[in-house]
């Protein structure tokens, strides 16, 4: 795992790069190309450029554990300092291993944090739902109880819901059943079925895509109109 | 939330959005130019057509890009 006590001599990093003179905030100057070839650079500037990404990364993933912190209350200090630590040395891994794709669309850091706050992300919620059992089979169809509600609109929505879940029975492969009950049903994140499946996220959300248009297919055959696709 | 707010929701939950959207790796992908048009108050759900819809039936995307919009959103603002 990367050393993160280097002491980068940014002053001579960034005369390196940019003319610059002790100017130590040259490095992140948003010259996205500074990044690139500084990463790609001789070993001395490749590690100054490492620690400094390192530790870019390193306070990303503790923001995303942050604000996960109701996920991660039974983790002492320690722990989730760990966990952002393995977080950046994660995303710093795939940095690295996916240079070559970053098209300078954005500013190379707002590339970067993305890799440290998935890696942190994930890791979380899979911290969170460790040794938690999840439930691959049944539905558990979720109730929508309203007494402000006219008798009509609960007769209407209980006639969707039971045409709903008659059509999850019925046109879906048991591998859709089985990942529409986890992630829609159930609210399993999909990162730890992923984990749990041996899958990926993308591998899931295609199955998870495709069981949702059968869905939307049976119920409009089955008269009913569906229209969620507005925006949040 | 009405009961009518919250029936959507629910079928917006288990159907998801109805028209194209880009896959989980596509929006991985798209990510960081996604919240810098965004920030920049540009329309980038003209500009990256399919990332919303997909971050309204993919609540892990969904959740990522929050992260980034404000962790961005944060360290301009530091």
């Amino acid at each position: 795992m990367l050393e993160t006590s280097i002491s980068p001599p940014t002053h001579v990093y960034a005369r390196t790069l940019t003319g610059a003179s002790d100017k130590t905030a040259a490095f992140v100057s948003d010259d996205e190309r500074d990044w690139v070839l500084a990463l790609r650079g001789p070993p001395g500037l490749r590690d100054v450029a490492l620690a400094e990404l390192h530790a870019l990364l390193l306070r990303a993933a503790r923001f995303e554990l942050g604000r996960r912190s109701d996920q991660l209350a039974d983790l002492s200090a320690g722990e989730v300092g760990d966990l952002a630590m393995q977080a950046a040395d994660d995303a710093l891994v795939a940095i690295l291993g996916k240079l070559d794709s970053f098209r300078g669309a954005s500013r190379f850091t707002t590339w970067a944090y993305k890799f440290a706050l998935l890696e942190a992300g994930v890791k979380a919620r899979r911290r969170a739902w460790h040794g938690r059992e999840i439930a691959l089979d049944g539905q558990s169809m979720p109730a929508l109880v309203d007494s402000g509600r006219s008798a009509q609109e609960r007769i209407e929505q209980s006639e969707l819901l039971d045409a709903l879940r008659h059509a999850i029975g019925s046109v879906l492969t048991p591998h859709q059943r089985t990942v529409f009950n986890a992630l829609a049903l159930n609210g399993v994140p999909i990162d730890v079925l992923a984990e749990r499946l041996n899958t990926t996220r993308g591998a899931l959300y295609k199955t998870l895509h495709d069981a949702r248009r059968k869905l939307r297919a049976a119920l409009a055959a089955a008269g009913h109109s569906i229209d969620v696709g507005g925006g949040t | 939330m009405s009961a009518d707010d919250r029936g959507q929701e629910l079928l917006r939950r288990l159907l998801g959005p109805a028209g194209p959207e880009v896959t989980c790796d596509e929006c991985f992908e798209l990510l960081d130019e996604y919240v810098e048009l965004e920030l920049a108050g540009e329309d980038a759900d003209r500009r990256l057509p399919g990332m919303r819809e997909h971050m309204q039936g993919c609540p892990a995307c969904h959740e990522d890009h929050e992260s980034l919009r404000d962790f961005v959103q944060l360290e301009r603002h530091s």
